[in-house]
């Protein structure tokens, strides 16, 4: 009836489990990082105590500033890029493959998860090292070597390696769904191929794209391997800021507050991310 | 089994439950035997002390089985062991300068000290070895060591130019020299390359101050920091020829692959990494513990140690030396365990060109790792 909460049994019955889930391993440990971020370590021991020292100390340090906004600029960057080079790629699976070759595309993308993501980021030592195959390659054509590993440019292919497919995928099945009569229409009243995409095929896949673009930015922010492996920990991202802490006189605490900063990052750009997907622009009917 | 002819389905009659009952029954006493003959140790320990090279042996002879957990520093050691309730672990290697915080903590037992061969050292001071004993109590066993100084890829860097740590800043080298990720021993390196030799732990404010500034000249140069495995991989493909914080235990299991590099102790001096293996609190085993940490100290466990896949080590028995010498003649050589080499390492501690690694004296760890995080930001 409308206006009444009815108690449903059965739905309820269905979502008790993830509601569960839900509590005991994201809401129990995010409360319970808050709570050691006010715990104090004395002799390498956490001793239960409410003060605010930890997050005193780790705000007022300008390495976890430099590291915070290494990681927000590189994550981005590296969610840009991915974007970037997988739209042709989703394009032409969408518009230009046969259902057949969409299918075994997108199942070859899916096969390097397969593989654990540190076995990947290591097999890029063979190609990037300044004695790897792709300098060899370049030395054929007079170029190089180029310093690759242990740079910027290393953490950036480790965090494609992770994201790329995903967006592939993620774009692919996006622009798959859109009515193509829309696009022929756009085409026929004389729209030039740029502006195809960018009138029509955008704002049509917006929520899908914001939404991948989203999924690659969590994914590198939150990522230790590449920045480690690959980019040397030159500069330390804030993963690896964690990591320094930990391994210096157990100071879990200055830990969880860089966690915490680092959620609630995440979740800011969540939010306005999902804001942005979901807004109806003005003058459309909701 | 007795099958319904109409229906074609499987019932299982009682006799079937009864027999298969029976059989698991019957062999249950066997496979609990076999289990409760295997004694499983629990063992907190730098990477490589729980492998097949070093404990097989060991293994098949006491029927025991080793189950190690790996750190990485002597802080992440203690992280581990704190987060852990008692009697976790049964055998604790330590690293020697930690010995005391395990001691202090309540983390390790007493352990007798007629029990291993202190008469066979080849060296005094490792039989009283700083905070290895709270007064005549022995707390922990050393077993092995090894020497840090400048680690060098030998077609980039000349053995002269790899005596002294000022090496690091050779032109040619921008962004080719590593660190391992770890501030003590590099930031010690930084503070005998500043003159203050054996009180190199122990630094006032304004030494703490130089050795910080000394350090961060340097961070141009720097490549990348790096862990065990980084740091393994860049000497090894050459993406890093000099590396600072490390010594012949990366490099000589690179070296003994044939690459081309080597560890040297500069004019300055050297840090000595040590060893000791402690017996867990609370633990229920620790005979076989103790038979462990004596058969370590053995010949044969010396040799072991000394030839260990992950990472060699000094023997540091007269009786493991002298098996080292005679079963790998080449490794002995190699690593200079020959007395009357250039850079015996006993020699090298008698010369006063080695200090054992130590934590901060005046400064906390904190202060330490908050520059090494500066460092690695700059």
């Amino acid at each position: 009836m409308k206006g009444q909460l009815k108690f449903d049994v059965y739905a309820l019955t269905w979502r008790l489990p993830i509601i569960l889930w839900q509590l005991l391993f994201f809401v129990g440990p995010v409360v319970y990082m808050i709570v050691i971020s006010l715990f104090v370590v004395k002799n390498y021991r956490m001793t239960e105590a409410f003060e605010l020292v930890n997050w005193a100390r780790m705000l007022t340090r300008g390495y976890f500033w430099d590291s915070y906004a290494y990681t927000l600029f590189i994550a981005s960057l590296s969610a840009t890029i991915a974007m970037v080079v997988a739209f042709p790629a989703a394009w032409t699976l969408a518009f230009r493959a046969t259902e057949a070759q969409r299918r075994w595309a997108v199942f070859l993308l899916i096969i390097p998860f397969f593989t654990s993501y540190l076995v990947r980021t290591f097999s890029w030592y063979v190609i990037l090292a300044e004695s790897g195959v792709l300098n060899a390659m370049l030395g054929y054509v007079g170029l190089g070597p180029f310093k690759m590993l242990n740079t910027h440019f290393g953490t950036l292919i480790g965090y494609l390696t992770l994201t790329l497919p995903l967006a592939v995928i993620l774009q692919t099945v996006t622009m798959a769904n859109i009515d193509k009569t829309l696009i022929e229409a756009a085409r026929n009243l004389g729209c030039k191929p740029f502006a195809t995409i960018w009138r029509v095929v955008l704002p049509l896949s917006k929520t899908g794209f914001i939404v991948a673009a989203l999924f690659c930015f969590i994914l590198a922010f939150g990522d230790f391997v590449a920045p480690f492996y690959l980019g040397g920990s030159q500069e330390p991202t804030l993963p690896i800021l964690i990591l320094d802490t930990t391994k210096s006189g157990q100071q879990w605490p200055r830990a969880a507050v860089v966690a915490i900063m680092m959620m609630a990052t995440l979740f800011t750009v969540a939010f306005t991310a999902i804001a942005l997907a979901y807004r109806t622009p003005k003058g459309a009917k909701a | 089994m007795a099958k319904d002819p109409k229906s074609n389905q499987k019932h299982y009659l009682r006799r079937d439950v009864l027999r298969l009952g029976g059989g698991v029954a019957l062999s249950t006493p066997f496979v609990s035997r076999a289990w409760a003959q295997t004694t499983e140790i629990n063992m907190l320990a730098w990477y490589g002390h729980g492998e097949p090279d070093i404990v097989g042996a060991f293994e098949e002879a006491n029927n025991v089985k080793f189950v190690p957990k790996y750190y990485a520093g002597g802080d992440n050691m203690l992280a581990l062991i704190a987060q852990s309730p008692p009697g976790t672990y049964d055998i604790i290697l330590s690293d020697a300068e930690f010995v005391q915080q395990l001691n202090l903590a309540g983390y390790i037992e007493e352990m007798d000290a007629n029990d291993y061969p202190f008469d066979d050292m080849l060296h005094e001071d490792f039989t009283k070895f700083p905070g290895h004993w709270d007064g005549d109590t022995l707390f922990s066993m050393m077993v092995r060591c090894g020497h840090l100084g400048v680690s060098y890829n030998t077609t980039a860097m000349s053995a002269e130019e790899a005596s002294s740590y000022d090496g690091f800043w050779k032109p040619e080298l921008a962004g080719k020299v590593g660190h391992f990720d770890w501030h003590l021993p590099n930031l010690g390196m930084m503070s005998l390359l500043n003159g203050n030799s054996a009180g190199l732990w122990d630094l006032s404010d304004d030494q703490w101050a130089a050795v910080q500034e000394k350090t961060m000249s340097l961070r141009t140069q720097v490549g990348g920091f790096f862990d065990y495995g980084g740091t393994f991989n860049g000497m090894k493909n050459g993406e890093m020829l000099a590396m600072c914080g490390i010594g012949d235990w990366i490099t000589g299991a690179l070296e003994r692959d044939g690459a081309p590099v080597a560890s040297v102790i500069p004019k300055e001096g050297g840090i000595q990494w040590t060893e000791s293996y402690c017996i867990g609190k609370g633990t229920d085993k620790a005979d076989i513990v103790k038979t462990f940490i004596q058969y370590m100290l053995s010949p044969e466990g010396q040799t072991k140690s000394a030839q260990m896949l992950a990472y060699p080590g000094f023997a540091i028995t007269k009786a493991g030396r002298a098996m080292l010498q005679d079963v790998d003649p080449a490794e002995a050589k190699r690593s200079h365990q020959i007395d009357g080499m250039v850079n015996e390492p006993i020699a090298l501690i008698d010369d006063g060109r080695i200090h054992y690694r130590d934590i901060p004296q005046q400064q906390s760890l904190e202060d330490w790792n908050d520059f090494w995080s500066e460092y690695k930001n700059a």
